[in-house]
């Protein structure tokens, strides 16, 4: 999306975190203050909400200030002219004008809204929001849109008796949790004449892992695994045997061919005297780098690590992940990542 | 050069819609303004076609420049309506050639419905109103389509939600007709609004000016009677009155206001309303005699009514006459010397006739009784095909071809009278018209146009004398096209005979009176009437407004109400029912289903809780599944599905 404005996400992630890692927003538009005046904001809403009458506001678009200057003009001209029939054209299109309203009021009004799943990024790329948005009535919603703040609306129809899922992206600058906030739903269909919007604030947000520091830093070395000296790991030399699929297998691992006879996945067992493990240590990385490039570099490690299929485990001060396989786990580090938080001294 | 940025169907339909709107001026545009515009749409039809730039600003502005010389070279003058129509017209469509960005779109929505108006100034017509309202819709679902975002708009959609979205506005647009309140125009200038001068009576009669009027199917002016009379054909509706006779024509020449008239009904008087359709004249029609003038007009010393200025428009008033009535008895000198001037030498031969009965009879009636008994007994005919007179009109038409139309007959009877000593003028008016059984009013058209003459005899002052009802007394009776010859090419209205036609006629009529009524004439005058018979008798502004809020008030509630009624209620179709109220009954019972609870996993859940349902409550699961996912349609199973809910109720 914001590409090109590097210098400023440096700055940003030169800047000491907040204890809430989230996003500045941009001032609020005079429309939000109007609505913020009369429906207080409250807070992320859970569960699904519905837009109710009393929370769809609607005023008319300068499209509609402009149509209403044509009516004055119609009127001057047919009373000036006496022409009747220029009458009847003025009055039929301040109908048309009125009856808008109650039609791109409708548009918008019950819609009902949830949050759906939205995927971790890392800071950097745009956080994708998931929003789905149900019409329970009997007619099409046309083109309605939604905007989160400071970002370009997204248009979208529902079909009747249906739903829509929606997805709203915004640029995740920094790792942590990026909410958001309130967000806008509007529509100016079908005349263009006046702006119907609610705003919503759903209990959405984004997981943005700390940006991985970009080309290729090679992984620390792995060691052998301690303390259980004796025992037979699990390593990467010798086949070992089947055993079936659980969650966290890394794909390569699968044995298709002997999957696709028996009908169950398995997973390939490997055998090594001391499988080595290669343990991620914040600590490793030296301080000079600065907290946010060490987290940077944490990432990129994890990822070639799961990209390697690699056996890792992750240290952070005060958490630690033992080593073990996977995109989960690895998902489980990243996470980690993101939100860690140095403790204060 | 700028990109032209817009999906072709929004670039066509705009330049359809400005298309559109225009094309009705090509009638009275001049023919390079009408082809500069097509030229210049298509044009831009095909940028947006070939996805090709726009012309740049500079251009814009020199065609723009260029294009206004021209029309001032055209018109000779940059001000007045129908130079405003072809600026409007070159300036739309140049617009077309700047509008390269979505938000440059609604400017050209809203100049398409601006131009609409620009129609009326030359036609008000029912077909007019109908065409634009087509145009309106038109420009509606474009508009309409301009706010598509998320899909592309598919025509008969937009149309039907335009149809819909005007439908709905046309109570908000009767009640802000009828009870918005009007002014009355013009705010500034003079309107230069004028239906160009039709066909009617004029101040001069030649032979075969009349005859020629009898031709024309236009409606003069439409009469309601507050009660009906029971003939109301009979009436003699006065128009100018022509004093000057030079051989051949006859002219109204000077008249004047009259301070009052003296007059005496003989009969009940007769209260009307005249809708009289604008001739570019003076005259406002009256049954003869009218007792006082329309509003802005006046009652002349010979009984004309004229208003104040020629009717350009369409007027009502109410009037009241009295059909029978004596008046003039105590006439003046002067006007009745100039009753009875005649040009020298003109008609020897009726001269010598009417000398030569002023020898036999002194009283003036018997005069008029042996003139009116020449046209009687001797072979004259009623025809509106006459034969052409030469240079003696008068005397050829009496004593050669003796046949002719209700002027020639009023001309010679009047050159006659004065011969004979009798002041005599001619009066043209109407005679006739007809009630349309649909509305009850009174059509009078042009072909009822009519001649007659007013003598003037001591102590009985003005009389009027119809020398036609001599000749035929069917014309009288009961009208033109019963008394001319069938050979005559009498207009077709006059003359069919077929009971359809009359009614279609009758019904086209009906609804073109209407229209005129109510639609035309809605005036600040007729909207008080309106409002007193509704009931609203003060009509001030005020009221009007407070009347004009409760109403679209109430019609917007009850559209509001209708457009929301549909949001949420969500129709449930029985299965749905059924099994919603099964949910119910398991909730009371303290097992409601949650909502991510599928009907299977939800009777589970059921019969752990309440063993002693368990079999029912499965049996219930099963059909429920086989009923709404298993396209299950026995309706044994529905039937019994539901007695399974009522036992568990």
């Amino acid at each position: 999306m914001r590409r090109g404005k590097s210098a400023a996400r440096a700055l940003l992630a030169a800047l000491p975190l907040n204890t809430r890692l989230e996003r500045q927003a941009p001032p609020y538009s005079v429309r939000d203050r109007i609505g913020d005046w009369i429906f207080p904001p409250r807070g992320p809403e859970a569960g699904p909400v519905v837009l109710s009458q009393r929370r769809v506001y609607i005023l008319p678009t300068s499209a509609g200030l402009m149509f209403a200057a044509t009516l004055v003009l119609l009127l001057i001209g047919s009373i000036n002219y006496n022409l009747s029939l220029g009458y009847v054209l003025t009055f039929l299109l301040a109908g048309v004008g009125v009856v808008s309203i109650l039609h791109t009021w409708r548009n918008l009004a019950r819609v009902a809204l949830r949050p759906a799943k939205t995927r971790p990024v890392f800071a950097g790329d745009s956080a994708r929001f998931h929003i789905v948005i149900e019409n329970p009535g009997a007619h099409q919603r046309l083109s309605l849109a939604l905007q989160l703040r400071g970002m370009d609306a997204v248009y979208f129809d529902v079909p009747s008796r249906g739903a829509q899922d929606i997805e709203a992206g915004m640029p995740a600058e920094r790792r942590g949790v990026l909410r958001p906030g309130r967000f806008r739903i509007f529509t100016v269909y079908p005349a263009g004449l006046f702006y119907a919007w609610a705003n919503v604030e759903l209990d959405l947000h984004c997981l943005v892992y700390a940006r991985p520091e970009p080309g290729h830093v090679p992984l620390p070395p792995a060691q052998a695994a301690t303390g259980q000296g004796g025992t037979r790991g699990f390593g990467e030399e010798d086949f070992s045997g089947l055993r079936t699929y659980q969650a966290g297998d890394p794909p390569r691992r699968i044995a298709w061919k002997a999957s696709a006879r028996t009908d169950i996945f398995l997973t390939k067992q490997f055998s090594g005297s001391a499988a080595a493990e290669l343990w991620l240590n914040l600590a490793d990385i030296p301080d000079l780098l600065g907290l946010e490039a060490r987290l940077s570099r944490l990432t990129r490690w994890l990822i070639d690590a799961e990209t390697a299929g690699l056996r890792f485990g992750l240290r952070l001060p005060g958490i630690e992940f033992e080593p073990e396989f996977g995109a989960s786990h690895r998902d489980r580090c990243l996470q980690a990542v993101a939100l860690y938080k140095p403790a204060r001294e | 050069m700028r990109p032209a940025g817009l999906s072709l169907i929004h670039v066509t339909a705009l330049l359809f819609s400005v298309a559109l709107v225009m094309a009705p001026h090509a009638q009275h545009l001049p023919l390079w303004i009408t082809a500069f515009g097509a030229a210049v749409l298509l044009a831009r039809f095909y940028l947006g076609y070939r996805r090709k730039a726009l012309p740049n600003r500079w251009l814009l502005l020199a065609a723009a420049l260029a294009a206004i010389a021209g029309v001032g070279l055209t018109y000779r003058t940059l001000y007045g309506r129908d130079v405003s129509v072809a600026l409007l017209t070159v300036m739309a469509v140049l617009k077309m050639m700047e509008m390269a960005r979505p938000r440059d779109t609604m400017v050209v929505v809203l100049l398409s419905y601006f131009l609409v108006i620009t129609n009326f100034f030359y036609s008000q017509t029912i077909p007019t109103a109908i065409y634009m309202l087509v145009i309106v819709w038109f420009i509606t679902a474009t508009m309409i389509s301009l706010q598509h975002r998320a899909s592309s708009p598919r025509p008969g959609a937009m149309l039907r939600h335009a149809a819909s979205l005007i439908a709905q506005g046309i109570p908000v647009m009767l009640a802000l007709f009828l009870l918005f309140p009007r002014v009355e125009g013009p705010l500034w200038g003079l309107p230069q609004v004028n239906y160009g001068a039709k066909s009617g009576l004029s101040d001069v009669m030649s032979p075969g000016d009349v005859s020629a009027l009898s031709l024309s199917d236009d409606v003069a002016f439409r009469v309601l009677f507050d009660t009906p009379p029971e003939k109301p054909s009979q009436f003699y509706w006065r128009g100018p009155v022509l004093w000057d006779f030079d051989g051949r024509t006859w002219r109204a020449g000077a008249t004047y206001a009259a301070e009052s008239i003296e007059y005496e009904a003989l009969g009940p008087p007769l209260n009307y309303t005249v809708t009289l359709e604008p001739h570019d004249q003076r005259w406002m029609f009256a049954i003869d005699l009218p007792t006082q003038a329309a509003p802005k007009s006046y009652v002349s010393v010979d009984y004309q009514m004229l208003a104040r200025r020629p009717v350009r428009e369409r007027v009502r008033y109410d009037m009241q006459s009295v059909p029978v009535y004596r008046v003039g008895i105590n006439e003046n000198r002067m006007q009745l010397r100039r009753a009875l001037r005649l040009p020298d030498g003109a008609a020897p031969r009726a001269q010598a006739l009417a000398a030569s009965w002023r020898g036999e009879l002194s009283h003036g009636r018997d005069l008029v009784q042996r003139a009116l008994m020449m046209f009687r007994e001797q072979p004259f005919i009623y025809t509106l095909a006459p034969p052409e007179l030469g240079d003696n009109p008068v005397d050829q038409f009496l004593f050669e071809t003796r046949s002719g139309f209700c002027e020639h007959y009023a001309s010679a009877f009047t050159y006659l009278m004065r011969a004979a000593g009798i002041p005599a003028r001619v009066v043209t008016g109407y005679l006739g018209g007809e009630i349309n059984p649909l509305d009850g009013y009174l059509n009078v058209r042009q072909s009822e146009a009519h001649a007659w003459t007013e003598v003037w005899l001591p102590g009985e002052g003005w009389v009027r004398v119809d020398p036609t009802a001599a000749v035929s007394p069917l014309r009288i009776e009961r009208g033109l096209a019963a008394a001319v010859p069938d050979t005559d090419r009498a207009s077709l209205r006059a003359r069919n005979r077929h009971e359809w036609m009359r009614k279609a006629r009758f019904a086209l009529d009906a609804i073109a009176n209407s229209w005129n009524q109510w639609v035309l004439g809605y005036n600040p005058e007729r909207q008080v009437r309106f409002l007193s018979q509704i009931g609203l008798t003060e009509a001030t502004w005020q009221n009007m407004v407070i009347a004009l809020i409760a109403t679209s008030g109430g019609i917007l509630l009850v559209l509001a109400l209708a457009l929301l009624v549909r949001l949420t209620a969500q129709r449930l179709d029985p299965v749905q029912r059924a099994y919603a109220k099964f949910c119910h009954a398991m909730a009371r019972r303290g097992a409601p289903r949650k909502p991510s609870e599928g009907p299977r996993d939800f009777a589970a859940r059921v019969s752990l809780q309440f063993p002693q349902l368990r079999e029912a409550v499965q049996r219930i699961a099963a059909q429920y599944v086989a009923l709404r996912y298993g396209g299950e349609k026995d309706r044994r199973v529905l039937e019994e599905f539901r007695r399974g809910v009522n036992v568990l109720r």
